[in-house]
């Protein structure tokens, strides 16, 4: 028998508020082009992306570390494929754990050539120097940001 | 608790990749009315009804459990949906579970379905399982979340991409002994390295498919089973255990969890086995279905398991462990895993119904010869909520 189907297209907007920490972290990033963290004062940890709290000891985080713009690769993937409403392929991102902070934040990582995924992947690979770079017009978004190898 | 949990009936779909035939209920419906004659019931029996389902987006319908509540006969009957994304299918066992463990109920029935074939877009809707604080502008998917796992895996143990192709390989092979799986066409390494590159390491043929179809399970008192004679197959151990949200958390300095590997997973198996009484899971378990969706991703199931230590699995299955008509230890993923079938809402209830049907000896060709203790786990969120479980005849 002849079997139908339907075309459907969700259109749903937000205008979700970030509170408090992270619009702090925001306009540090867009009005000064740094990058800070929280500080959970009972295991001295420097949390990045900033928590209001520690997700290890449930207490509120105090003081603001600024981190980087130096760090080291702690995790990357290179997506050679297209999934809708992603970036086109292909793009690096990933995780850096920043100079002072103690946890890694995700970002973009530009600055290497994507062609080959074997040769890319080593100047990738965990362990790698990076250092942050900002754009020149910031909005106050981790895209705001992005890491690129450090030629050794 | 007075008497232990069984199972007493199994229903699974035949996965495909669309069913143009069935609109959303048709296909929980399905799965139930086979798991209802498996057990032999009437729907008048079933006190309570446990609807597993993840991410509404999915399947396309929001809060789809309204829509599926006339599948599985729960009118006039408790119903509650459970969702722990990719773990769902066996939180909602264990919830069935705990509805008659706690004497609440005789009878429980959990069942859903999905379609996420019909879903164009399923990593945009993976995407948005990430803040809009934080990581919502990045491009994050489950795809690429355990691309990095395995990149964390390889660096720390030194697995390689063929050693990835290895999984794949031997999963298709149990996965074409199995009516049920989706992917059930056998490969070779070959195959595996020369398909598509995903998101580095991840090729295509390291990815599960996206399937549809629907899986329900019977589960009774030990009491109510004696007392009508019926077959069924036990509920021995089982526990869930969470990981926090922050990928960027599982790396750098002083953290709890390693993104290459999977603690949280390995907590809930320790609560699970010493619930169980199992002691020595190498030699006492014959039958692990273990929740992994991508090649990489059952390396660290398996160690998590602990049917091999950390990092040690990728030699072990260099070595043919792990296979069907393998010398020693545990068959892992028999059916072929969720490498080759993975209907969202109801993959980690197929892993319970899975190791069920092999204790129970009812697994047809893809049976492990004389297995009599089954493992199985379900992983969801962000790589976050565990569930395990061990069933025996």
């Amino acid at each position: 028998m002849e079997l139908l189907k339907r075309q459907e297209d969700w259109k749903i907007t937000y205008t979700h508020a970030l509170g408090e920490t992270a619009s702090w972290f925001y306009v540090q990033i867009r009005d000064h082009a740094k990058i800070y963290g929280k500080r959970d004062a009972k295991s001295g940890r420097v949390l990045v992306p900033p928590r209001a709290f520690s997700d290890q000891t449930l207490e509120p985080t105090t003081d603001w570390v600024e981190v980087g713009p130096g760090g080291v690769i702690e995790a990357f993937t290179i997506v050679y494929d297209k999934f809708n409403n992603l970036p086109d392929p292909p793009y690096a991102f990933g995780y850096v754990m920043l100079d002072g902070a103690d946890t890694a934040l995700g970002g973009f990582f530009k600055g290497v050539e994507l062609t080959n995924g074997e040769e890319a992947a080593k100047r990738l690979a965990i362990g790698t120097r990076v250092v942050t770079r900002f754009a020149e017009k910031r909005i106050g978004d981790v895209l705001d940001f992005w890491f690129e190898p450090v030629s050794s | 608790m007075s008497g232990r949990v069984g199972i007493i009936g199994i229903g699974q779909s035949n996965f495909q990749p669309r069913r143009n035939d069935a609109a959303y209920p048709d296909l929980v419906r399905e799965a139930v009315v086979i798991a209802m004659r498996d057990a032999g019931l009437e729907f008048d029996e079933i006190e309570a009804v446990v609807y597993s389902l993840s991410p509404d987006a999915m399947v396309g319908i929001g809060t789809a459990e309204r829509l599926g509540v006339d599948a599985v006969g729960a009118r006039n009957k408790r119903f509650l949906r459970i969702n722990t994304g990719g773990a769902t299918g066996i939180s909602s066992v264990a919830t069935a579970w705990t509805h008659i463990a706690s004497g609440a109920c005789d009878v429980v029935l959990t069942a859903g379905a999905d379609k996420v074939g019909e879903c164009g877009d399923s990593q945009t809707v993976l995407n948005k399982i990430w803040d809009p604080m934080y990581e919502r502008s990045l491009p994050l998917g489950t795809i690429n979340m355990l691309a990095m796992s395995a990149v964390r895996y390889a660096h720390k143990y030194g697995m390689t991409q063929e050693d990835m192709a290895r999984v794949v390989v031997k999963n298709r092979r149990h996965a074409s002994k199995n009516p049920h799986a989706h992917l059930r066409t056998e490969t070779t390494i070959e195959e595996v390295l020369a398909s598509r590159m995903i998101s580095w390491p991840v090729k295509l043929f390291d990815c599960c498919p996206q399937s549809s179809g629907g899986c329900a399970m019977v589960l009774a008192s030990e009491r109510w089973i004696r007392q009508r004679g019926l077959e069924a197959v036990w509920i021995t151990g089982l526990a869930h255990s969470s990981e926090t949200y922050y990928l960027g958390d599982r790396m750098g300095r002083g953290y709890t969890a390693d993104h290459a590997d999977a603690h949280a997973l390995k907590a809930s198996f320790k609560k699970s086995y010493a619930m169980a009484g199992i002691k020595d899971p190498r030699k006492q378990v014959h039958a692990a279905e273990l929740y992994a969706p991508f090649s990489n991703t059952e390396f660290h199931s398996i160690e998590a398991a602990d049917l091999a230590d950390l990092g040690a699995s990728p030699a072990m299955i260099r070595e043919g462990a792990f296979a069907l008509g393998a010398n020693a230890g545990a068959v892992v993923n028999p059916s072929g895993g969720v490498l080759c079938t993975n209907a969202i809402a109801v993959t980690a209830m197929v892993r319970v119904a899975e190791a069920a049907l092999q204790v129970w000896g009812r697994a047809g060709e893809r049976q492990i010869k004389g297995a009599r203790v089954g493992i199985a786990s379900g992983n969801g969120g962000d790589h976050q909520f565990f569930g395990t479980m061990v069933v025996e005849a």
